[in-house]
């Protein structure tokens, strides 16, 4: 057995190390490293609640927004109060902003430049990848910046700007829409929505998110040719390099908070999938386990209202300072992957029910939700009504509870607040990457990028093991949130 | 590929204590693109966490090669705060796939590079990371906290001579970086263009409160008295846009926008300490009613004098629309048309 430590990965957010054991050329276990800390949880206590509204967003550059409506239901929940339609509404839309640009970013920036690294080159579609992907180099990045940017302007209209924004609170956004601004934000969604089916899909968003099977999607393919668009190349490439039989998870149990909200009820479902059942899921049986973090720890899992965030470098059988979340004792996938099983896309379950959860679903799903999702941003635009409040202001009480659930680009984000005498007296966060890139728990039993990893081929010869690699970036890991 | 204007200089970007919100806020970049600007800068990229192809052993050959002065460094951007912690030892950052400290790295590769650049607040003073009572011994490079000296100590020169270079902001505007990078590349940033705290006069030598859109509400004290409302928010809500050193309303975000377009008060993130205010960032410390905070440059007793005199003064639809969320009086017109 030989034992590879890998790292820093870049192109995932933050730093990245994983420990392999490989045998015969087949990982055989893996360990997921987040060797950074910086303990937001602590920052919080004995701030004022609101003062979390210019914190979190601070956990993380790429999900700032994420982080901010997280705190901000966190808040609303301990105020009992729910934002008015319109600041519902704009919550939706600069989420849906970010989640949208997380998804272009992570396909153009962070994913697709691996298959055009020197180690394809014997292959036949490799020079066309390169001249599209190439890091830096590749002429695809350069037509999707200027887009990704204009797309932005939404935050700029809606939030004054991205990252960090500091509009959202938990009675809505404090920026009020004029008639010309809802119409400015209409027009970027179609100039963007442009850029979606000219470059990156060549078809019309509705036509992509109608796709309801991998056979369909073989078929649209097919007529399509494959140097029709981005998608296109990435559906070719994935096919001639097997990323369907890459990262599987042992499981396949997926989680979702539910995404958006319409009348307070979550437009992609909430739920928990085990075994292809779907079940209701409940927040009070999340815990986090430390047996195997750097953090000091006393009487096992705890629910993240009675979670403790105590750094302890070297602690017994510690690697990583992530903590393990687990839903009742069990690990689960989160992301677009798990969001659309949930929901019951199609598609994404006919991909699940075939090969489950694996690179190229992964993938698959991200680029699925950026034309689903679209066409309910125009939705939600067209519900505005300006003149209306987009905010209401109530007074914090001096002490309670509250929960925040949001479904993040990368899957579902949790922030849980506790106040006493006016002040921060608690503060836990669950990111999705905590999920994903989970260290293993008291039972031994490994995270989801742990249990994705087993099995993957290593080439002993190359340095940066090519389908390792993918594998870590199918999951659009941001590190970041992962530790806070 | 673009026309070079400028000398090719290799970049090397590293990140610790922050959130990589700069390099993301660097990726909005527009007309020019993030990439192109750089190839106009002849910026080369040796290695950035989002945009470079490799990574684990061929970066570590490169921060070697770099080390031993096989690669030139000519200019090294840090993001993020230097993590000095648990008791100094800095392994609250090791670099992954290494038992080196990120703090270990900044350390030597800062003594190397031509020149060494802060992005964003937390490199340049400990910003966000040295929140709360700071149990992770986040630090800026040059400057922790308001105190001079930093991780790097004081008095630290880059080997071109000059001080470390910070751009402020949580999280920077991409314009800063690219036009201070291209300063760099064509030989342009010398000392002078650099304020106390180490910041580029072309950021800091004006206010946010410069171009702000409530700048009528400001100079009539009619003030919002909740988050939403479109009046003056520095009598209430805690705004420092008087106070703070940045162009963040004459410089648009994201195509036009800024935190208090957004609704929101200025938090002075592009100054030392901002994260610590010592109060509720919501509340405007007072002593008789007055702000203790008062606008850079003003004595106390004129902005008493004026406020008073402007109070006295606001128009009816200036002070009706302070505490609405949308305009609800129109100006008054002068001319009426015929009829």
């Amino acid at each position: 057995m030989a034992r590879r430590i890998l790292g820093p990965f870049n192109r995932a957010e933050g730093c990245l190390e994983i420990k392999l054991d490989i045998e015969e050329g087949e990982v055989t276990s893996a360990l997921v490293v987040s060797p950074m800390y910086r303990g937001f949880e602590k920052i919080l206590q004995g701030k004022d609640p609101c003062d979390a509204l210019v914190y979190v967003p601070r956990i993380c550059g790429i999900c700032s927004v994420s982080q901010s409506v997280a705190a901000s239901r966190a808040l609303a929940d301990l105020q009992g109060i729910t934002p008015p339609p319109n600041g519902q509404l704009s919550h939706n839309l600069l989420l849906a902003t970010e989640n949208v640009i997380d998804h272009l970013t992570h396909f153009y920036l962070f994913f697709m430049p691996d298959f055009a690294r020197p180690v394809y080159k014997e292959h036949p579609w490799f020079e066309r990848a390169e001249k599209r992907f190439k890091a830096i180099k590749g002429d695809a990045a350069k037509q999707m910046l200027p887009a990704r940017a204009a797309f932005l302007h939404i935050m700029g209209i809606m939030a004054g700007k991205w990252p960090h924004s500091l509009a959202i609170q938990p009675g809505g956004t404090t920026k009020a829409l004029e008639i010309n601004e809802k119409l400015r934000i209409l027009s970027l969604l179609a100039n963007f929505r442009h850029f979606l089916e000219t470059v990156l899909f060549g078809d019309r968003l509705e036509n992509i998110a109608a796709i309801s099977s991998m056979e369909e999607l073989e078929n649209w393919v097919s007529q399509k040719g494959s140097e029709d668009s981005d998608f296109c190349r990435y559906i070719e490439i994935a096919g001639k390099t097997g990323l369907v039989n890459l990262g599987r998870c042992r499981q396949d149990s997926f989680l979702s908070y539910g995404a958006y909200k319409s009348d307070n009820d979550p437009v992609f479902a909430a739920g928990a999938i085990k075994k292809m059942q779907k079940h209701d899921f409940l927040s009070q049986k999340i815990t986090e386990d430390l047996s195997h973090s750097w953090m000091s720890q006393s009487n096992g899992a705890k629910h993240p209202f009675d979670g403790m965030t105590i750094p302890d470098y070297g602690a017994d059988n510690g690697y990583s300072w992530c903590k393990a979340p687990r839903l009742d004792g069990e690990v689960f996938e989160l992301g677009a992957l798990a969001r659309q099983s949930v929901d019951g896309h199609p598609l994404v379950r006919d991909m699940v029910r075939q090969n489950g959860a694996n690179v190229f679903s992964r993938t698959i799903a991200r680029l699925l939700e950026i034309a689903l999702t679209i066409p309910l941003m125009e939705q939600w635009v067209g519900e505005l009504q300006p003149g209306e409040r987009f905010c209401i202001t109530e007074k914090m009480p001096d002490e309670g509870q509250g929960v925040g659930l949001v479904e993040a680009a990368r899957g579902g984000l949790g922030h849980w607040i506790k106040v006493k005498n006016n002040y921060i007296l608690n503060y836990q966060i669950i990111a999705p990457t905590s999920w994903n890139f989970s260290p293993r728990d008291e039972a031994g039993t490994p995270g989801a990028l742990e249990q994705a990893l087993v099995g993957t081929k290593v080439d002993e010869s190359d340095e940066e093991p090519i389908l390792v690699q993918h594998v870590v970036r199918s999951f659009d890991p941001c590190m970041f949130c992962t530790v806070h | 590929m673009a026309n070079k204007l400028l000398a090719n200089k290799n970049l090397l970007w590293l990140q610790s204590g922050g959130c990589g919100g700069c390099a993301i806020s660097l990726l909005n970049a527009e007309t020019p693109d993030l990439i192109t600007s750089l190839e106009i800068a002849g910026i080369n990229l040796l290695w950035h966490p989002s945009l470079s192809e490799r990574s684990g052993t061929y970066y570590q050959k490169l921060l070697k090669e770099i080390q031993d002065g096989t690669v030139r460094l000519d200019i090294l951007c840090v993001e993020g705060a230097v993590l000095c912690g648990p008791n100094g030892t800095g392994a609250f950052h090791l670099l992954a796939g290494t038992s080196t400290s990120m703090m270990e790295l900044i350390a030597n590769l800062s003594a190397i590079a031509d020149h060494v650049v802060a992005i964003g607040s937390c490199t340049a003073f400990g910003g966000i990371s040295a929140g709360g009572d700071n149990h992770t011994q986040a630090t800026g490079l040059a400057f922790d906290g308001k105190e001079k000296g930093g991780f790097l100590g004081q008095g630290f020169c880059s080997r071109s001579g000059l001080r470390v270079i910070n751009i402020p902001g949580c999280p920077v505007h991409p314009g800063w970086v690219i036009e201070n990078l291209m300063m760099i590349s064509s030989g342009l940033m010398k000392d002078d263009e650099l304020d106390d705290w180490g910041r580029p006069h072309n950021i800091a030598n004006r206010l946010a409160h410069h171009g702000c859109p409530r700048n009528e509400f400001y100079e009539y004290k009619a003030s919002a008295l909740q988050l939403s409302d479109l009046g003056c928010l520095m009598e209430n809500l805690g705004c420092k846009g008087t106070q703070a050193s940045a162009d963040c309303n004459t410089r648009p975000w994201n195509g036009g926008g800024s935190c208090i377009t957004g609704g929101y008060p200025c938090i002075a993130c592009t100054e030392p300490g901002f994260e610590e205010p010592g109060h509720p960032f919501l509340e405007t410390l007072k002593i008789a009613g007055i702000p203790v905070g008062l606008p850079i440059d003003m004595p106390k007793a004129w902005f008493v004098a004026l406020s008073a005199l402007s109070k006295a003064a606001t128009p009816k639809r200036l002070k009706q629309n302070a505490r609405c969320d949308h305009i609800e009086v129109l100006p008054e017109q002068r001319n009426k048309a015929d009829e």
